[in-house]
């Protein structure tokens, strides 16, 4: 499968389809297996990105409208 | 003493019934003061009895409207509240019990201003006198109050505040704004519970000041700050808790208009949940806290993962399902009588042709023997027909024919032999040759016999032919005969 970006908002959100589809039955068996492997797809896809993303990335907006970084107060009360 | 159970006053009549009864009062006094010297004292209790009649009777001591400062607020634990109302120039206790507290919308406070209703009674045990409180109402926003329901009630008007306007907050946003004072309680519990519960997203503050009189225009420049930024999904924008003072800026009109003009769905999140300000009504989700309101911004990263499991795991059960089922019915067509037993689709044809060829054969058979039949019929009239005998019998009669003709034959030759002998005796008597004998002779010239002399060329030898040899002979003239000469 070509590696397009997709947010995990789409992606969790074909997932849900697509368990929903598959929740709905009926489902003829060719179209269960494609959806099945998008289904992999999609869940190694919103997997990846929750996993990937442990630390927030923070930036505050400063007075000229740039992005500068933030320093969190979690910071502070962590050196408390 | 009966003119104390005088109970129903007309309100026309209060002043100068009022005079009448402290009239009264001092002359009852002196009256009582000049019989304790001379005869007996009363009891504290009966005094106090007495001066709390005095007060049970007094209209004007009953459903009484008080304003002042809660002090020394003391909430017993059976649920009665006893506290003192002042102002600055005198105090009253009070207590309201818990009847009437549990019905209250607030935790009263000491330095807090309320408004009281309540009866006024003297309570015995310590003398004092003291405001039952039926009712309490905070009191001291005075303007602001006023400022607050009338700003409410023109948003409301306008529809600010309805359902229909608020926006969507979406499920999983990539980037979020908070709009807050970037030092306090709020800012940290926002990004805290952010990072807590959906790191995946990417937070960017929007500073305002959040109290005093620049924090309405700084808040609405955030606002627009926000709106200008692309791909913001969702934005929180509030304060920790605070006086009503302290939040007034949330109450401020062109806060609240510029909440409602966003383009980018708001989060409120103003003070504690018992504080609800006009942009909490604007905004499109009203959260009770700061925390409260990063955790409704956002899904938990942790029941996500979990969920994108648990989704994963359905699918993989359906589809297992799925074609366990397909293969149960395969199974099932496949047991299916016509492909189970296959020939049995084609049995009855192949009946159909053995009978068929059988019947073929039989009938092929029966009409080939009518042929044969016939054949020997026709073989056996041909025979009859046949020319041998014909021959024979021709050849028979040609055997016939041929001794008849042989014995014609030899009978005609025979005739013909006599005939013959009979024709050359004659022929030998005509032969010239013998009459050569008697003299004659034959003239020929170029082997022509010569019967004239017409026929004869001067200059060629004559053969002239005799009985026993030939002249040749030159020819010397030629004389014609007359008639009448021979030769």
């Amino acid at each position: 499968m070509t590696k397009t970006v997709v947010s995990f908002d789409q992606a969790i959100q074909e997932l849900e389809e697509i368990v929903r589809q598959l929740e709905q039955g009926d489902v003829p068996l060719e179209d269960a297996i494609s959806l099945y492997k998008k289904g992999m797809e999609l869940s190694t896809v919103c997997h990846d990105k929750l996993h990937n993303a442990e630390k927030q990335l923070i930036s505050l907006m400063d007075n000229n409208g740039d992005k500068v970084p933030f320093n969190s107060p979690e910071k502070e009360d962590s050196s408390k | 003493m009966n003119y104390v159970k005088t109970n129903e006053v007309k309100t026309g009549k209060i002043k100068g019934e009022a005079v009448f009864l402290i009239e009264r009062l001092l002359l009852y006094f002196f009256i009582v003061r000049s019989l304790c010297v001379t005869t007996s004292y009363l009891t504290v209790k009966a005094l106090t009895k007495y001066i709390k009649r005095k007060f049970d009777a007094d209209p004007h001591l009953r459903n009484v409207y008080v304003k002042g400062e809660l002090s020394n607020v003391k909430i017993h634990t059976s649920g009665h509240i006893y506290f003192t109302i002042k102002d600055d120039k005198a105090r009253i206790s009070a207590v309201m019990f818990a009847t009437q507290a549990k019905n209250l919308k607030f935790r009263p406070e000491s330095g807090m201003n309320v408004l009281v209703q309540g009866d006024v009674t003297v309570y015995e045990g310590p003398g004092q006198y003291q405001i039952y409180a039926q009712v309490m109402q905070p009191d001291g926003i005075g303007e602001l109050f006023v400022a607050f329901e009338q700003l409410k009630e023109k948003l409301a008007k306008e529809g600010l505040f309805q359902t229909s306007r608020k926006k969507q907050i979406p499920r999983f946003p990539q980037t979020i704004g908070v709009i807050t004072a970037t030092t306090g309680a709020a800012i940290r519990d926002i990004i805290t519970t952010l990072s807590r519960r959906y790191p995946m997203a990417e937070v960017i503050v929007f500073p305002a000041l959040v109290q005093g009189s620049a924090a309405a225009p700084s808040i609405v420049k955030a606002l627009k700050q926000a709106n200008a930024y692309a791909d913001l999904d969702v934005c929180i924008v509030g304060r920790g808790g605070g006086s009503i003072e302290d939040l007034w800026a949330f109450n401020e009109e062109i806060v609240a208009r510029e909440i409602a003009n966003s383009n980018v769905p708001i989060i409120s999140a103003i003070g504690h949940e018992t504080d609800t300000t006009i942009a909490d009504f604007v905004s499109d989700l009203r959260a009770p806290t700061p925390t409260a309101a990063a955790e409704l911004a956002v899904p938990n990263q942790l029941e996500l993962l979990q969920l994108v499991t648990n989704r994963k795991s359905q699918i993989v059960s359906i589809v297992t399902a799925t074609l366990s089922n397909e293969r149960k019915r395969l199974t099932r067509v496949m047991s299916a009588y016509p492909i189970a037993y296959p020939e049995r689709l084609y049995r009855p044809f192949v009946e159909n042709l053995t009978r068929i060829s059988e019947q073929l054969e039989k009938n092929g058979r029966t009409i080939i023997n009518q042929k044969q039949q016939l054949l020997i019929q026709h073989k056996a009239r041909l025979t009859l027909q046949n020319p041998q005998r014909l021959v024979k019998q021709q050849q028979n009669e040609l055997q016939v024919n041929i001794e008849r003709l042989n014995v014609a034959a030899k009978k005609n030759i025979q005739i013909k032999g006599v005939l013959f002998s009979n024709v050359i005796q004659l022929l030998e008597a005509l032969n010239p040759l013998k009459i050569m004998d008697r003299g004659y002779s034959i003239t020929y010239q170029n082997n022509q016999v010569i019967k004239s002399i017409k026929e004869i060329d001067p200059n060629k030898p004559l053969h002239i032919k005799l009985q026993d040899g030939v002249i040749v002979a030159s020819i010397n003239s030629i004389n014609k005969q007359s008639k009448g000469e021979s030769t």
